[in-house]
């Protein structure tokens, strides 16, 4: 089973949520962070990385012995990477999105594929859980091939507990496409629910069950469970907004060790979602 | 010699563009006989992304030695070098002034951009 924990805003505490309700889950756990722009699952687990690995995407390089300077890849190219001069071609591997269009349409046969790094993944264990995050190189901006590599290792035998990026674009998408299960971690203030109102929008478009976590609850105003229940999507768990909580948060320690109470909660939590996943199986 | 200046509008008289990629129109002119023409850049000025590589290989596809624009980015002039096209930043007016400019000795070659990638 997969459960992609996603927010539309950030910050409202998908890493909490995924690194604790992998602590609460008594059976084969993987936790994939796949916020590859900025990971941090990695600071509450703490895990040991046992192997890492580069995530290459293919790139074209000329050989100007077999070019005719036919255009033909630069036309094809939507990203406006390639530039056939008379007597030159130039390349511009940072636009390039490797769709490949340029290999297959060359006549001449004068595109080789070159491999350029777009980050890395690394592998390892805590505890008993099996932790994957992806990384991206600075100043890269493909972020989907580094996503779909992670979920690449999704273990079809465990739950799969994916910490996705914030926001509602294609790296979301990649997060987010044929999990089982999307729980949305939202805030109840304005900012929380404009953004979770743009999640709900893409999430109804993939058409995967759903439910909302309410963290920071007591904060702000009751507009996002008037929303939740006009839009019927029901409310899993509240987290109180508590300075006990932001503590053991900034210290980087997980709630369901410091606070026992949260463990049989977010247990709770993963029963409700597995009922949902079931119920929508039938 | 032909010259390339990115231009709101489609004759001499119209004013220039300050950006290159993204220009309306590319004026190519005969900087002696003043013959011209101008090339619809609306295919680059919608583009997705890499607007000013694309420009400038339409420049060198038809002959110009000298591009006269505003603003001109990294990738935009790595591409004009390779091309072997000269190009003067910060120009404004209108395009039959600033070809008067150049004919005077008046412009300054740039030695790179003069402003930052988009992302």
């Amino acid at each position: 089973m997969i459960i992609s924990i996603a927010s539309g805003k950030g910050g409202t505490g998908k890493t909490t949520v995924s690194t604790n309700l992998a602590l609460s889950i008594d059976q084969e756990v993987q936790l994939l962070d796949c916020d590859v722009e900025e990971p941090n699952a990695h600071l509450f687990l703490n895990p040991i990385i046992e192997k890492n690995e580069p995530v290459l995407a293919p790139v074209p390089q000329i050989d100007l012995e077999k070019c005719t300077f036919c255009k033909k890849c630069m036309d094809i190219c939507r990203f406006g990477a390639i530039a056939v001069l008379k007597k030159d071609v130039l390349i511009f591997e940072n636009l390039c999105h490797s769709c490949g269009g340029c290999f297959e349409i060359c006549p001449e046969d004068a595109i080789i594929e070159k491999a350029r790094s777009l980050g890395e993944i690394e592998h390892g264990k805590t505890g008993d859980i099996s932790f994957i995050h992806g990384r991206l190189d600075i100043g890269q901006v493909m972020v989907p091939p580094i996503i779909k590599k992670v979920r690449s290792y999704s273990d079809p035998d465990a739950v799969t507990i994916i910490d996705a990026p914030p926001g509602t674009s294609c790296p979301v998408i990649a997060a987010m496409s044929k999990a089982d299960f999307i729980l949305l971690v939202t805030e109840p203030t304005p900012f929380g629910l404009h953004d979770l109102k743009l999640a709900v929008e893409t999430v109804k478009i993939l058409d995967i069950p759903h439910g909302l976590v309410i963290n920071r609850a007591g904060l702000g105003n009751d507009d996002v469970k008037s929303y939740a229940q006009k839009e019927g999507i029901p409310i899993l768990m509240e987290i109180p907004f508590d300075k006990k909580i932001a503590q053991i948060y900034s210290k980087g320690e997980m709630i369901v060790d410091r606070l026992p109470e949260y463990k049989k909660k977010f247990h709770i939590l993963f029963e409700k979602i597995r009922q949902l996943v079931e119920a929508k199986g039938v | 010699m032909k010259i390339a200046v990115t231009s709101q509008g489609d004759t001499l008289e119209s004013q220039l563009d300050p950006r290159f990629g993204r220009a309306a129109y590319i004026i190519i002119v005969d900087t002696q006989t003043l013959e011209f023409k101008a090339l619809d850049n609306s295919t680059n000025k919608n583009s997705f992304k890499g607007a000013g590589i694309q420009a400038a290989a339409m420049i060198s596809d038809n002959d110009a030695e000298v591009l006269l624009t505003g603003f001109c980015g990294p990738n935009a002039f790595q591409t004009l070098e390779a091309a072997g096209v000269k190009v003067a930043n910060d120009q404004t007016g209108k395009i039959i002034d600033v070809i008067e400019k150049y004919n005077q000795g008046n412009i300054v070659f740039a030695d790179g951009a003069n402003k930052d990638g988009h992302w």
